[in-house]
């Protein structure tokens, strides 16, 4: 009867060594730690590709300002929200701040859109058009506004990896044992703007 | 009360099961399959083209091992032809699987617009103001008056030329062959290794119960140094295999014996009919993953949005 007992016990004790070891992996703590990193990573690459359009600026603005008569107003702009964005200081924290991450993305995108005006009004300087300088430049630029989208992409599709995990059961139990939290992604910036449907009128003029 | 428990539990897995459910992309141009070098959905280039085409760049690959592949394709709409770009790119992945050097070309011709998307490796061989330059004075102008044979001619030989400047791992011999060479001496030993782990013992015991212990021993060692002897066609490999089989199972049927001891009674039989099915379909899916033939890719190209894009 005794010998009975303590195979019993011997069994329901591999029992349970295999349900914790089930549970372990099952929690998802590794996958927290794989995804951690990964975003990190993507977001390591968002910045580095945003940080090579902020060196390129100053190349664009010094061809620019070799041009007579060039829009003052449109130069100005692009120099304050360059340095505006570069004074912002980024460090790993910034991602689990969605405060200083939406700040940071907000000058990113106004750095964008004064780029583009740019662009835009240099079309109206024909001897700035056929300048290989500003051509070369041009390429560049975009070159790597495709690089950003690209980064920003990845960095968007670990975020909801990541967030999936923090959100679902039962790896969120993880997540509030170990005080993972979910992690902001990139939105669009004037998404009311968008969504509007453009208004032609050819009428005006 | 269990009862409560139970649907309680149902509900909150259900919630789990729900939350992996993920939005699929909706609309887009569908990735074509990477069949060669050259893939033409249009029928643009006529075969002698290709051919010649698909030699420069297989020539490219023997010499410094990187992967380039010019696409044709209708249209890209909705997307533009930058995004669709680098989402084939990224799904063929071409390159080599640790160098990641390959570079697409693709032209689409209703859009008229076309672009070279490099990966990342080749970035500094290939900047998106080369690229650009290729397209404006070789791709561009000839695409125009309608000769796609002759621009993407002058295109892959300016990329190659810029390849062939670059400092790159060395290309390996017969790598580029494709095919049952794709699987480089690697790779085998990884197959060996996985078949010796499992449909070794699995086969090794099934034999056993239908032949008896010594006979089935002499049977799996046999089958093993045979498939050995197929796989890397050295009589040496094979013979090692066959031994290192032929102990293995051997002694296996020790190890049986002394659990056996127990007197477990006969749980051997139950278990040899159920791994037997599972040694079968690894077996199986080994086999029929090996014999691609043709072009493929080494599946290392990692495309961060480098290249440039135009229009003709």
């Amino acid at each position: 009867m005794q010998i009975h007992f303590q195979h019993r016990a011997q069994r329901s004790l591999g029992g349970l060594l295999i349900a914790a070891s089930l549970l372990l992996t099952g929690c998802g703590y590794n996958d927290f730690q794989r995804l951690d990193e990964q975003t990190k990573a993507a977001w390591s690459d968002v910045l580095n590709q945003y940080q090579r359009r902020a060196d390129l600026v100053p190349n664009i603005v010094n061809t620019v300002k070799g041009q007579a008569n060039f829009e003052q107003d449109t130069l100005t702009k692009v120099v304050e929200a360059r340095s505006k964005a570069t004074s912002i200081t980024v460090t790993p924290e910034t991602l689990n701040n969605p405060e200083a991450f939406k700040k940071f993305q907000e000058a990113q995108s106004q750095l964008g859109g004064a780029l583009g005006r740019l662009l835009a009004v240099s079309e109206n300087y024909p001897q700035l058009q056929a300048n290989q300088g500003f051509k070369d430049l041009r390429v560049t630029l975009e070159g790597t506004e495709n690089r950003i989208t690209v980064a920003r992409d990845r960095y968007i599709k670990t975020i909801a990896e990541y967030n999936v995990l923090v959100r679902s059961f039962p790896s969120n139990l993880t997540a509030m044992a170990f005080s993972y939290s979910p992690k902001p992604s990139f939105t669009v910036a004037n998404e009311a703007q968008i969504s509007a449907p453009p208004v032609v009128d050819f009428e005006k003029k | 009360m269990k009862i409560i428990v139970n649907v309680v539990w149902l509900l909150l897995c259900m919630c789990a099961a729900g939350a992996h459910v993920q939005a699929l992309a909706q609309g887009l141009q569908s990735i074509p399959a990477l069949s060669a070098r050259v893939v033409d959905t249009t029928n643009t280039l006529t075969a002698q083209q290709r051919q010649t085409l698909e030699g420069t760049l297989a020539a490219l690959e023997q010499r410094k091992g990187s992967q380039v592949v010019v696409l044709i394709v209708p249209t890209t709409q909705p997307e533009d032809i930058t995004s669709y770009a680098n989402r084939v790119a990224n799904d063929w992945k071409i390159g080599r699987k640790a160098v990641g050097d390959g570079v697409l070309v693709i032209v689409a011709k209703t859009d008229r617009k076309l672009r070279i998307e490099v990966a990342k490796t080749l970035e500094g061989a290939l900047p998106d103001l080369l690229a650009k330059q290729i397209i404006d004075e070789a791709l561009a102008p000839k695409l125009k008056q309608g000769d796609y044979a002759g621009g993407l001619t002058d295109a892959v030989d300016r990329i190659a030329q810029r390849i062939d400047g670059e400092a790159l791992p060395q290309a390996q011999a017969g790598e580029s062959s494709g095919g049952l060479n794709m699987l480089g001496s690697g790779f085998q030993w990884m197959d060996m290794a996985i078949f010796m782990l499992f449909a070794i013992p699995i086969g090794g015991a099934v034999a056993k119960g239908i032949f008896g212990n010594k006979l089935g021993s002499l049977v799996t060692g046999g089958a093993v140094g045979a498939l050995a002897f197929f796989i890397s066609a050295s009589l040496v490999l094979a013979g090692i295999a066959f031994v290192l089989a032929l102990l293995f199972t051997l002694l296996s049927s020790m190890g049986g014996l002394a659990t056996g001891r127990h007197g477990r009674g006969r749980r051997g039989g139950g278990w040899t009919t159920e791994g037997g099915g599972f040694g079968g379909g690894s077996f199986g899916g080994d086999s029929s993953g090996g014999g691609g033939g043709g072009f493929s890719s080494g599946g290392g190209g990692d495309f961060g949005g480098g290249g440039s894009s135009g229009d003709y």
